[in-house]
């Protein structure tokens, strides 16, 4: 069972997160201009590091959506950040 | 020495202390040059191996293993072997297995205990009786075997399940793959692997690949742990590994590696003599010849690439067991694993070549790679040989996500791999 | 002579009896036996079989490590297989078998072990199928049996705990750290597996800090609770996860008493520190026969005599390797045994009152169900017990599942842990320490700094390790239970499965119950020989959970039966209940399916709906508020159709696209006001709407500038539907004008019900004129009942969701997820308007255009109808063409029902190419059986929608 730190209400267990994908895939736009590789390249292509990943997660009971960077061999958990924070700098 | 295995061999070498066996296979040391080089000792590896030998002459071969040979998800699964997919692409691939794997134990000489005992899909309301409706049509169109049973067929074969109609998932009736069954998984590993050293292929384990060597943009070997070793083309089947192998190729590949736990309980007298599986609860099981049941259930929902698994899923999956058979409540968990699964957006693998020539692909198996072990080596094979794809493998290229083509089953049929 | 109880000693009730039975046979023995100590004191030797040969086992050990003596338990009306007996204490009336122990025909496959070594499955029964043979393999195995006639256990309970510093095992290590943190001012908790605390103290005489053992323990015990720590006994810590996450269970109960809370309890302990002092675990012999009834650990001798005031034996011969035997010896001398030490050293230095042999090893056993003699080379030794120690090893699991490494130490000939790991200290025997002095050094150390103590003391027991080489004469056993001995381990390495996990899964060596408690050391030594390799360079195979076995009830706690996996329920499910609806899940959600005595209820009440008025509990639609400045061109991007074009008061059907282009929900969108609209999304998919909404508010949109609510639950919908709704609804106050002019088809007003708000939406899902109604969830039964009321003169009846199922399919009228799969875009339902013009950004857009989203051939959805008095499709039914012998599926039935309204069967189905095969007659495809259909558009009733306003 692990802990991730939910930005806004602390460490909460795994349980109460959902994984929404990796950090840093932007959406590619307009689609009129973008090739099917390179939308297939966003859709589906994953990074999937073996050791420290930056995801985005959910914690589904207040909703906060963040970056968390954690280890995916030793699920060790580096630090998280609020997509808030990102936008107010 | 004894290399042939049969009941007489057996008796002849009990007469002489069991000391004439040959090695199942050789330990050699890396030659210097392939035809091919295949990456990942596991199921897939070598069978890929064997068939490349078998079927197509190709005899120059090496599979390089970091660990021990099927020490990855072919040593860690559930053992269940079943084509019972929605898709005419997939009911190909699956049902090519099931074939290959009917027959595998004779051909190489080496008894993989196919136990054709059934897979029993349970379904628990009329909407599900609708979608098990949809499957088992499309299974029969794409000729593969699929019944459905009422509720007292699945008291017949199963009587320990909970037909309790207050059950949060009572019994409506179930579908059944009779050809489907269970394997022993180890044996598959090893089968393939004496066979495929028989006809020379070398298997080098403890051998891990560090980079590809490129020359001209195209692959032409590797380096390992055991120094350089060349080829004309070099075949990746490291499953929940794929994305590292990539990073070290040059490609990229749309997977995920999650982590999929296992378990078994003590092991007890037969009670449990077909594969049960239970969609909404989300846990399957079967009981080993040893007596073990085996459990399994839904990936862990974290990213992962450590073998070990973690509680909530397995609680999960144990509470969806006991629901199923409350008769086992005071059975007790004797052993429990996870392994690392490699998993596509459709949850179909990927078989072709990697966008860099002289790479090739056979991975995104994700929790279904077991099963498929003979069409895996057979359809890779066939690529890594004649450089285009089996009519089979022609669908699961990669290039299906640019397409859009995706073979997704739980879109389809609503019930997940 | 035999073994006995002894007229006094032990930590058992002399005053409180026990009787229970074994293998039929009456067993007296007292409170606080276990089934093991009370069968041996009842001279009971042969107490089961082992695996493989069937050969009689009798007990070695006296804890977890037990290979051997596994028995089913019934008690009362409750079923325990594969038990250990010699931890499952005795109860009054437990029916105790043997495990494949009673008259066993299949004892006879011993005579032809020769020819079954390791892995001789692998060679044989391919011809003509294995499946033939199977059945008989696997009735001679497995173990225990369950009996599936006994009612369930309880459903346990299950705690979280958190602590500083959690302490496994309390032994002298446990128990000093234990009291040193509490005393530091650390919340502690220790737990032990046995029911006492004491570990090995438990049967040791000593003198520590001046006083006896039981004081001593008892000392510590106060320090620990005195100072607020916390001390579980019979709790096994059996599995580390990840971030310090340690499962407990903790054995709550006498297996007769009836809890409804079960008989274990699972702790969830999260811990700022372990300290592990989980102790060691003594190792047996490899010789020939050693695993004969009446071979026991040394360690387990001494148990049994101090524990359990049980003499095991009267001619006893210790074999040992090392000092720790020799205590054992003196004790079970000073008991009155005769007593004759096998020391295999070259030059022990141990000394005692009693005969020694030295540099003398165990060759052969002779007895069958029970030792006879003990041979060593050329000595015969008649003996009624042998008892073994082969050296010691460190319990590391927990370490190791931790992902601890370990490093071979030959001191103590044992892997010993390397360096702390995750905030895990091994201290103890368990860390390779087995003095006194020594491990209260650790103990001290690590209870203030939390390190990992220096490991490999040379203190303890002088051991000098007697492997077995290769090539002994006679079958000698690696794993008892489940019958490997040297020759597998040489055929494994023969055959070239050296690498250790190929050791133990060609041999199964380990893979017992014990999970190699025992056997392990003793197997990875012999192929180490065999292969003229060092241990360390063998390796060990993963530590995996659990510990020991654990009840599959403990993990599952009280996850079962609704707990399993709750259902949503209506406000209005009592009433509902109360006026006979049958009750169905749809979504997640508990609704009436219909009302009344069974399932021709649903045509009647359809008709019903058409001609008059009807009533339907639709609270179970979403209602998430999407509310800002920015709401308008957010819901654009989310929705495949354009949002902000909608006027204030309007409402407009939408499809949300998963950005794979594949329908993901469709909702009814209505614009309240200017910043505030209400998304109305399909019962099941709230909350992966509401979380879709989130995710990209947060990550793609300036979130000042939309807020999002989910309302679903604050908020009922009660949904009037048929050709009297207006008139019906008149007849309530809503402070809202219900004029067609003012309030038309597809808009949405706000008014008051009751004092509270409400809000009115004239949207249909049945075809006719409808209103569904929203109000806080307090005033559902308000507002329910003077639906009611009023709807009597309308001759109004209640609908369930089964008639709205059929009304909306005369209508064409999809459900996601039913009438399109997780391919269906919109243009596969003709929706091409927004692909063709919308401008801007939304979720899925590109991907409308990709080859396959333009393949011609994809499935569409449409209508079917077959011939008036055939019968009605099978939902699930294919479509199919035929070329030759072989067939295709185009598509399949999503929707089927006999209309009520139009009289004849209607169906819809998602067809290849279907929107441009109108009237083309298919075959179709059901479980072997053909019929034909005809393709038609999606609509059975009333195409002109005349009936919305009517």
């Amino acid at each position: 069972m692990q802990i991730y730190p939910c930005p806004f209400c602390g460490p909460r267990d795994e349980t109460e997160f959902s994984f929404g994908g990796e950090a840093g895939n932007d959406r590619p736009e307009p689609a009129e201009k973008i090739s099917a590789e390179r939308w297939a390249q966003y859709l589906y292509t994953q990074d999937n590091p073996r050791g420290n990943s930056h995801e985005i997660w959910v914690h589904l009971t207040c909703d906060e959506v963040f970056v968390m960077e954690r280890d995916t061999v030793t699920h060790e958990v580096i630090g998280t950040k609020s997509l808030r924070q990102e936008d107010a700098k | 020495m004894t290399r042939r295995y049969n009941a007489f061999s057996l008796i002849k070498e009990g007469l002489s202390g069991q000391k004439g066996w040959k090695p199942a296979w050789r330990s050699p040391e890396p030659k210097k040059q392939y035809d091919v080089i295949i990456v990942g000792g596991g199921g897939h590896g070598l069978a890929t191996a064997y068939y490349l030998a078998k079927n197509h002459g190709i005899t120059r071969v090496a599979i390089l293993e970091r660990g021990w040979l099927g020490g990855g998800n072919t040593g860690r699964n559930t053992v269940t072997i079943r084509s019972n997919y929605f898709y005419p692409e997939s009911v190909a691939l699956y049902e090519l297995s099931l074939k290959l794997y009917e027959k595998l134990g004779r051909e190489l000489n080496y008894n993989i205990m196919f136990s054709q005992r059934g897979v029993l899909s349970l379904i628990h309301s009329e909407p599900e009786m609708e979608m098990a409706a949809r499957l088992c049509n499309a299974m029969q169109i794409n000729g593969t075997d699929a019944e459905i049973l009422d509720v007292e067929a699945v008291q017949e074969l199963v009587p320990i399940l909970n037909f309790n109609a207050d059950a949060r998932y009572p019994i409506f009736g179930a579908t059944i793959q009779k050809r489907g069954g269970v394997a022993r998984h180890d044996a598959v590993a090893w089968g393939y692997a004496r066979a495929a050293d028989a006809m020379g292929v070398d298997i080098i384990q403890g051998c891990e690949v560090l980079d590809f060597i490129k020359e001209g943009g195209k692959c032409v070997g590797v380096e390992t742990n055991r120094g350089t070793i060349r080829a004309n083309k070099v075949g990746v089947a490291v499953a929940g590994n794929s994305t590292v192998m990539a990073k070290l190729g040059g490609y990229e590949l749309p997977i995920h590696s999650y982590t999929l736990q296992a378990c078994v309980s003590e092991p007890i007298k037969p009670c449990l003599n077909t594969v049960v599986v239970s969609p909404p609860i989300g846990t399957y099981l079967s009981q080993s010849d040893k007596g073990e049941m085996i459990i399994g259930g839904g990936l862990d929902r974290v990213p992962s690439y450590n073998q070990k698994g973690n509680p909530p899923a397995a609680e999960t999956v144990i509470s969806g067991m006991l629901e199923m058979f409350p008769v086992l409540r005071q059975l007790r968990l004797m052993r429990q694993w996870g392994g690392t699964v490699d998993v596509t957006p459709d949850s179909s693998p990927i078989i072709g070549p990697s966008g860099v020539p002289g790479i090739y692909l056979n991975c995104g198996w994700g929790t279904g790679g077991f099963k498929a072990i003979p069409a895996g080596g057979w359809l890779f094979s066939h690529l890594l040989a004649k450089d285009e794809h089996h009519e089979i493998s022609r669908p699961f290229d990669l290039d299906r996500f640019t397409k859009g083509s995706l073979i997704d089953e739980a879109a389809g049929s609503g019930i997940a791999h | 002579m035999t073994a006995k109880r002894l007229p006094s000693g032990g930590r058992i009730d002399r005053e409180k009896p026990v009787t229970f039975t074994f293998d039929g046979k009456t067993i007296s023995a007292f409170e606080g036996d276990t089934i093991a100590s009370a069968l041996l004191a009842a001279n009971q030797w042969v107490v089961g079989r082992s695996f493989k040969y069937h050969r009689p086992r009798g007990i070695w050990g006296a804890g977890v490590e037990e290979p051997n003596a596994l028995v089913d338990i019934e008690i009362g009306n409750r079923n325990f297989p594969v038990s250990r007996a010699t931890t499952e204490f005795v109860e009054e009336g437990m029916v105790v078998t043997t495990v494949n122990g009673r008259v066993d025909r299949a004892a006879i496959l011993d005579k032809f072990a020769k020819f079954i070594p390791a892995a001789f499955y692998y060679k044989t029964f391919m011809w003509p199928d294995w499946h033939l043979f199977e059945p008989y393999i696997r009735d001679m195995a497995g173990l225990g049996r369950i009996n599936p006639d006994l009612p369930e256990t309880g459903r346990a309970e299950q705690i979280n705990h958190h602590c500083d510093v959690l302490v496994i095992g309390s032994g002298p290590a446990g128990l000093m750290a234990a009291s040193l943190a509490s005393k530091a001012g650390k919340s502690v908790l220790l737990v032990d597996n046995q029911r006492d605390l004491g570990g090995s103290l438990l049967h040791m005489d000593a003198n520590i800090e001046g006083q006896g053992v039981s004081g001593w323990i008892a000392d510590k015990t106060d320090e620990i609770e005195k100072s607020g720590g916390k001390i579980l006994k019979s709790t096994t810590a059996y599995g580390i996860y990840d971030h310090q996450m340690i499962y407990l269970n903790e054995k709550r109960s006498d297996m007769a008493r009836d809890l409804a809370s079960g008989l274990d309890c699972l702790w969830r302990v999260r811990a700022g520190h372990i300290i592990l002092a989980s102790g060691a675990i003594e190792r047996p012999m490899v010789f020939q026969n050693n695993d004969r009834p009446g071979i026991m650990s040394a360690d387990a001798g001494l148990k049994y005599l101090k524990q359990f005031g049980v003499l095991p034996g009267q001619n006893i011969v210790i074999a040992t390797n090392n000092d720790s035997a020799y205590g054992t010896a003196l004790a079970l001398r000073e008991a009155g045994a005769n007593v004759t030490m096998l020391d295999s050293r070259k030059d022990a230095q141990a000394e005692g009152d009693f005969d020694i042999l030295r540099e003398k090893s165990v060759t052969n056993i002779i007895g069958k169900n029970r030792i006879e003699a003990v041979v060593a080379e050329n000595h015969t030794i008649k003996a009624d017990l042998l008892l073994v120690s082969g050296g010691w090893t460190p319990s590391v699991h927990l370490y190791c599942q931790a992902g601890g490494k370990l490093d071979w130490n030959d001191t103590i000939a044992a892997f010993v842990p390397r360096a702390s790991v995750n905030g895990i200290s091994v201290i103890g025997a368990a860390n390779g320490t087995f003095e006194l002095n020594d491990l209260f050094a650790e103990a001290k150390a690590v209870a203030s700094n939390y390190g990992q103590p220096t490991t490999g003391k040379n203190s303890g027991f002088n051991i000098e390790p007697n492997w077995h080489g290769p090539s002994a004469k006679g079958r000698a056993w690696v794993d008892y239970q489940n019958d490997v001995t040297i020759k597998d381990v040489e055929l494994a390495a023969r055959e070239n499965f050296k690498s250790v996990e190929h050791l133990k899964r060609y041999t199964t060596l380990g893979m017992a119950n014990d999970q190699g408690k025992t056997s392990n050391i003793n197997g990875l030594a012999a192929m180490a020989a065999i292969t003229g390799r060092e241990i360390k360079e063998v390796g060990t195979t993963t530590y995996r959970p659990p510990f020991t076995p654990v009840p599959f009830a403990s993990i599952a706690g009280k996850r079962s039966g609704e707990l399993f996996n709750p259902v949503k329920r209506l406000p209005l499910e009592n009433w509902h209940r109360a006026n006979g609806a049958s009750f169905r899940e749809y979504g997640g959600w508990l609704r009436p399916a219909y009302y009344g005595k069974d399932e021709t209820e649903i045509t009647r009440e359809a008709k019903h709906a058409r001609t008059s008025v009807a009533l339907f509990d639709g609270s179970t639609l979403g209602k998430i508020e999407v509310m800002g400045p920015d709401a308008a061109k957010f819901l654009d991007f989310h929705y495949y159709n354009t949002v902000s074009t909608l006027k204030s008061g309007k409402i407009r059907y939408a499809f949300m696209l998963t950005e794979g282009g594949a329908i993901y929900d469709d909702g009814v969108l209505a614009r309240l006001s200017e910043n505030h609209f209400i998304v109305s999304c399909s019962s099941s998919h709230v909350d992966g709407v509401h979380r879709r909404l989130e995710m990209w508010r947060q990550d793609q949109f300036d979130p000042t500038k939309i807020a999002i609510h989910n309302a679903t639950a604050q908020w009922a919908t009660l949904t009037v539907t048929g050709p009297k709704s207006a008139a019906l609804l008149n007849k309530i106050d809503f402070n809202i004008d219900l004029d067609d002019e003012t309030f038309p088809h597809m808009s949405i007003r706000t008014g008051k019900f009751d004092g509270a708000d409400a809000r009115l939406s004239r949207v249909s899902f049945s075809g006719d004129r409808s209103y569904e109604i929203a109000v806080p969830a307090h005033k559902t039964e308000t507002l329910w009942s003077q639906l009611h009321d009023a709807g009597a003169e309308f001759d109004a009846a209640t609908i369930g969701v089964e008639a709205m199922s059929i009304l909306r399919a005369e209508k064409g009228f999809i459900i996601i997820g039913k009438d399109t799969d997780g391919t269906t875009m919109p243009q596969d339902l003709g929706l091409t308007g927004p692909m063709n013009k919308k401008k801007g950004e939304y979720l899925g857009k590109r991907s409308l255009f990709t080859e396959n989203a333009k393949d011609e051939n994809r499935r569409q959805l449409v209508g079917l109808q077959v011939a008036k008095g055939n019968e009605m499709l099978i939902t699930g039914a294919h479509g199919i063409e035929r070329d030759g012998n072989d067939k295709h599926s185009i598509g399949y039935v999503t929707s089927s029902y006999l209309s009520p309204n139009i009289d004849k069967p209607i169906a819809l189905a998602l067809i290849e190419r279907g929107l441009t095969r109108m009237g083309e007659e298919i075959e179709i495809w059901h479980m072997g059986q053909s019929c034909k259909a005809t393709i038609c558009a999606p609509c059975f009733f009333d195409p002109s929608m005349e009936r919305l306003n009517a």
